[in-house]
């Protein structure tokens, strides 16, 4: 079993929102700025209240690691696997796997993806993809 | 505060695999040493700081060492910054002897990751679990691959520093791992967690450490030759995600050297010899570009070409830091630089008049650096 999200107030609208089909973060109504993971308060400003906003799901990536050991039971299977940080257009950074190359070919610091949703036991996550196109 | 502390004495236990001990145990083991080293009764300590153990934070841990001691000291606190706790705690030390709250103090560590819990070191980080993000070397992966992509690093840049580490600890008695690696030992070693192989990665160790810090005006009333001057320090945090720092190649790391420099009146260009925390040996690249020791991008193709051995342009980790000496969090690092600026290291460097230290935990979450002068 994949461990599951503890699900608070401040973060049960992403979650909702990937089980839906959208990739949202936070935005601040006071000044603006965007972020992932969800918080209570604005970290640039401290102004509380944020609003959700859906991404476009378009980003790049900016550094990934290819797992060749399993520090869980569930996670034997799934080797290799990668785990990349992936920059939103939108700003907002967060954890993800690519899901082209569990070893990661093909892969480089800048490389344009694109969101790909997927469910895993019932859980949706926000997986991305190397977007070819826009190479 | 430059010169006006000192570190009066250093001890420790063996490092390795210590099975039967209690990390308390350990500590009073070290400070036994510590003071013998000093020359003084423990009844003079009035302070006792500890570095939170990594396998087992609790409460009051401060008390149940002073308990464990004998002593009611007049200060007392566990610190948890990671392995960057020892030498904040030592700068907090000067600070609060500086200030009059206390006069001798007690910096100490002690912990048994290896006979006991790695669990630490292997945890789910979090709500990023579902994807598969487990153990602290896997932020540290990160910062590596970042690092390479950057500068286009040949492998060997990173394994200069493993396989010099392992050639000092194979001179240190007291060492974990005491075992030559050769560069081709380092490029077909296993990866874990790419782009990271065994070696990049430091031990885990059982082992305790302590040191001594005072005044350097009761040093010279009590007599202790030996003692070494604190001449800076400083400290630089950068957050809890590693995915959110905006350059993951650089840390404030840079700005706790800048605090430390200014406050010694100093530059990396005085600096002759370096202890750097390598749990990971991208840790000891991206340390000596942020200290200003090498140029950035060329930290290991400048230990290939000037020398990080104790003849070469840069003596680094003399004693075989935490890829060799023990994986234990820091104080080690203090103790070798204390020895190389009383002359009584091992792999002891000619002659030298300030070396810098460095101390840094999470996945390079937090960092803290010491500079330290030749006796008097």
């Amino acid at each position: 079993m994949i461990p599951r999200p503890e699900i608070t107030e401040v973060n049960r609208a992403y979650w909702d929102g990937l089980a839906e089909g959208r990739l949202q973060f936070q935005r601040c109504t006071a000044c603006g700025a965007a972020w992932l993971p969800p918080r209570g308060a604005c970290p640039n400003c401290l102004a509380p209240e944020p609003t959700w906003e859906r991404s476009r799901g378009r980003g790049r990536l900016i550094s990934w690691v290819v797992y060749r050991h399993a520090y869980a039971d569930h996670l034997k299977e799934r080797l290799p696997y990668n785990v990349a940080i992936v920059e939103l257009d939108e700003g907002p950074r967060l954890l993800t796997n690519i899901v082209d190359s569990a070893e990661g070919h093909g892969f480089y610091v800048g490389a344009r993806l694109t969101l790909a949703l997927e469910e895993e036991e019932g859980l949706a996550l926000a997986r991305f993809r190397l977007a070819e196109t826009e190479r | 505060m430059r010169g006006q502390a000192v570190v009066a004495g250093v001890g420790h236990t063996r490092y390795g695999k210590l099975p039967g001990r209690d990390r308390i145990d350990l500590i009073v083991e070290a400070a036994r040493s510590a003071s013998a080293d000093a020359g003084v009764e423990k009844e003079r300590l009035d302070g006792v700081l500890v570095k939170m153990a990594n396998s087992a934070p609790s409460i009051l841990y401060g008390q149940k060492v002073a308990e464990a001691l004998g002593l009611r000291p007049r200060v007392g606190a566990a610190l948890d910054q990671g392995g960057a706790a020892n030498i904040a705690l030592i700068s907090y030390a000067a600070m609060a002897i500086e200030a009059g709250l206390m006069e001798m103090a007690l910096v100490c560590y002690g912990d048994t990751p290896r006979t006991g819990s790695r669990a630490v070191y292997h945890r789910p980080r979090g709500d990023d679990a579902v994807y598969g993000w487990y153990a602290t070397a896997a932020g540290y992966a990160m910062i590596h691959q970042a690092y390479k992509q950057r500068y286009a690093t040949p492998d060997e840049h990173f394994g200069a520093i493993a396989v010099q580490a392992r050639a000092h600890g194979l001179e240190n008695p007291m060492g974990h791992l005491r075992q030559a690696l050769p560069m081709e030992a380092y490029l077909e070693g296993r990866c874990l967690i790419d782009p990271l192989r065994r070696n990049d990665c430091c031990l885990v160790s059982d082992g305790g450490a302590a040191v001594i810090v005072t005044s350097a005006k009761l040093a010279r009333a009590l007599g202790i030759e030996q003692a070494v001057p604190i001449l800076g320090f400083g400290q630089g945090q950068e957050s809890w995600d590693v995915h959110l720092r905006p350059d993951l190649t650089r840390t404030m790391a840079a700005v706790s050297a800048e605090t430390a420099y200014a406050m010694a009146g100093l530059g990396p260009g005085e600096i002759d010899v370096a202890q750097l925390y390598d749990c990971f040996t991208v840790t000891v690249l991206q340390t000596m570009e942020d200290y200003g020791l090498a140029p950035r991008g060329q930290a290991g193709a400048f230990a290939l070409a000037e020398g990080i051995g104790p003849e070469g342009a840069l003596p680094l980790n003399t004693s075989g830091g935490l890829l060799s000496e023990s994986g234990t969090p820091g104080l080690q690092l203090v103790i070798e630089g204390v020895r190389q600026m009383r002359g009584d290291a091992r792999l002891q460097v000619r002659d030298p008049k300030a070396c810098i230290v460095s101390n840094q935990g999470g996945s390079m979450h937090s960092h803290a650096t010491l500079i330290l002068g030749a006796p008097s």
